[in-house]
């Protein structure tokens, strides 16, 4: 089923005021609801390579199972959606290549990444992530951020240590709790939304978001919402004027139109006879 | 590695680095810092040390625990904080960064594994190894711990310029701009552009941005067939710089741009 009809899909990368290196990768499959974001660490260009292994195994891997198998489809055995297991599987995968090569390479030894994969399907919205990168939500006037990262920060957050005005000022960051490609294995935090037409996801690596408030992203994105490209931009500017110590990235997704799932053979033939 | 300062009187008494999880404060010998002072509770408060934060946390001391003259029981440390023991100070120095190409690296995302928190602390500098840490003597000897003083704070200064993680900097000081509105029912009404953003227009049918940033305001078009115009010549589509006394013209209103004098 071609997605491009229902969703418009816009992004930004940008290697910041201070890095030299740009070590995001972002990619996107509008027609199949696919986007990815991953923010890599590592030595020299590890970085890069390890963000830029993520993005490439699981876009290739994702548009050929997309293909070949509808991913509202419930396993019968599982009592699962077939998104579930394709993204389970697909993490999986993208560890295990970026571990292996961070193995065998001594230039790219202990490299890593975080991840955020949002896949649209039958009115739906997977959300997939490992580490800082975030995934937020506009809803009418409502910006809130749906994912919570693995940091020490955040855990710090739950456990009462910090508030989160607190946190803003934390000196620990940086520090990020769960990665891709730094273990053998990794578990992604999966979980399933429901998406309305009009509602505009923004994928973003710490860069923006360490960068500028979410009260300033929420104000641009309902600002902007009209202007998709723009509003990327807009938000990548905003980062580097308030400084651009990091990298930023930021995908941006707007939901045109309901996009149902199409029904089975079987009961379109029996809608027919109807 | 973050570190406090303990004065009294305005007095440089010791400096005392938190290379600890914990580093206690109190009267008793046993503690991290000893302060000899009956002000002093035996067991007064404790700084848990995390990586790079900080926290105090008073331990039910009977006179209190002050951070910048407000009373605490918990609280999270920032640089220059300086926490009040009765008549003693001790001030809160974060993590020393020389240079910003450092503080960049430090900033890069690193992954945090299990037990990486874990690790012994490092070992103490030799001389504080053989007296009981940061003890104080309840009456410093004159004019030496001064002159030792005056250096340690001044050595302490340039830390405070470069906190490790800064909250974003905010917008350099700029001029305050204003937005009158020429034509239309509301003729004459002024309004202030103190928003990063500010949408003009009606949605669906023409709206433009102006953006505030370090630089100065920008005026964008965001949707609409047609575009702004700014002294009547149409903008192109990127970002227009806006100038004093500019005249801003969208879906049919009038708008002048000026700076506030």
């Amino acid at each position: 089923m071609d997605l491009s009809q229902a969703l418009e899909v816009a992004s930004h990368t940008d290697p910041g005021m201070v890095r030299e290196h740009n070590e995001d990768s972002i990619a996107s499959i509008a027609e199949k609801g696919l986007v990815v974001l991953a923010d890599g660490m590592g030595g020299y260009n590890a970085g890069e390579v390890a963000s830029g292994m993520a993005t490439t195994v699981i876009t290739t891997e994702l548009r050929q199972l997309l293909d070949n198998k509808a991913p509202h489809e419930v396993d019968p055995q599982s009592g699962q959606k077939a998104a579930l297991k394709m993204l389970q599987e697909q993490v999986t995968k993208a560890n295990t290549s970026i571990y292996q090569a961070s193995q065998s390479q001594p230039q790219y030894a202990g490299m890593g990444t975080t991840l955020v994969i949002a896949l649209f399907y039958d009115n739906k919205m997977m959300v997939a992530h490992i580490g800082d990168s975030r995934l937020y939500r506009l809803r009418g006037d409502e910006f809130s951020q749906v994912t919570k990262d693995h940091s020490l920060l955040q855990e710090q957050v739950d456990a009462g240590m910090l508030t989160k005005e607190q946190a803003k000022h934390s000196a620990n960051k940086n520090l990020v709790t769960r990665a891709l490609g730094i273990d053998p294995a990794v578990e992604a935090e999966i979980h399933e939304y429901d998406a309305q037409p009009g509602d505009i996801y923004l994928l973003c690596s710490d860069g923006l978001s360490d960068m500028v408030g979410d009260d300033d992203i929420g104000m641009a994105l309902q600002a902007l919402g009209a202007n998709l490209n723009l509003a990327a931009q807009q938000l990548v500017q905003m980062a580097n004027d308030n400084g651009g110590r990091d990298n930023v990235s930021v995908i941006l997704i707007k939901i045109l139109r309901e996009y149902p799932a199409r029904q089975g053979l079987a009961s379109k033939i029996f809608g027919w006879f109807r | 590695m973050a570190k406090l300062i303990l004065s009294m009187d305005g007095l440089v008494l010791k400096e005392i680095v938190l290379s600890k999880e914990r580093t206690t404060i109190g009267r008793k010998p046993h503690n991290d810092i000893q302060i000899d002072n009956l002000a002093v509770s035996g067991e007064h408060a404790v700084i848990v040390t995390i990586l790079a934060d900080s926290f105090l946390e008073d331990l039910g001391s009977t006179n209190g625990t002050c951070v910048n003259g407000k009373t605490v029981k918990k609280h999270f440390l920032q640089n220059n904080d300086v926490i009040e023991l009765g008549k003693y100070k001790l001030k809160y120095i974060s993590e020393a960064l020389p240079g910003a190409a450092k503080a960049a690296d430090f900033e890069k995302t690193m992954i945090l594994r299990p037990g990486a928190m874990r690790k012994p602390p490092e070992p103490q500098p030799p001389a504080t190894a053989g007296a009981p840490h940061g003890h104080v003597d309840p009456a410093p000897a004159g004019a030496s711990p001064k002159s030792h003083g005056d250096t340690l704070v001044g050595m302490a200064a340039p830390a405070g310029a470069t906190p490790a993680a800064a909250p974003p900097a905010p917008a350099a000081p700029m001029r305050r701009a204003m937005l009158q509105l020429l034509s239309g029912a509301n003729a004459g009404k002024e309004m202030e552009l103190t928003k990063p953003l500010t949408t003009l227009g009606k949605p669906g049918v023409q709206v433009a941005v102006i953006t505030r940033r370090p630089q100065g305001f920008f005026i964008t078009h965001v949707e609409g067939a047609n575009k702004p115009t700014i002294n009547g010549t149409p903008i192109a589509l990127q970002a227009h710089a806006l100038n004093d006394h500019d005249v801003i013209e969208l879906a049919g209103v009038k708008v002048e741009f000026f700076y506030k004098t």
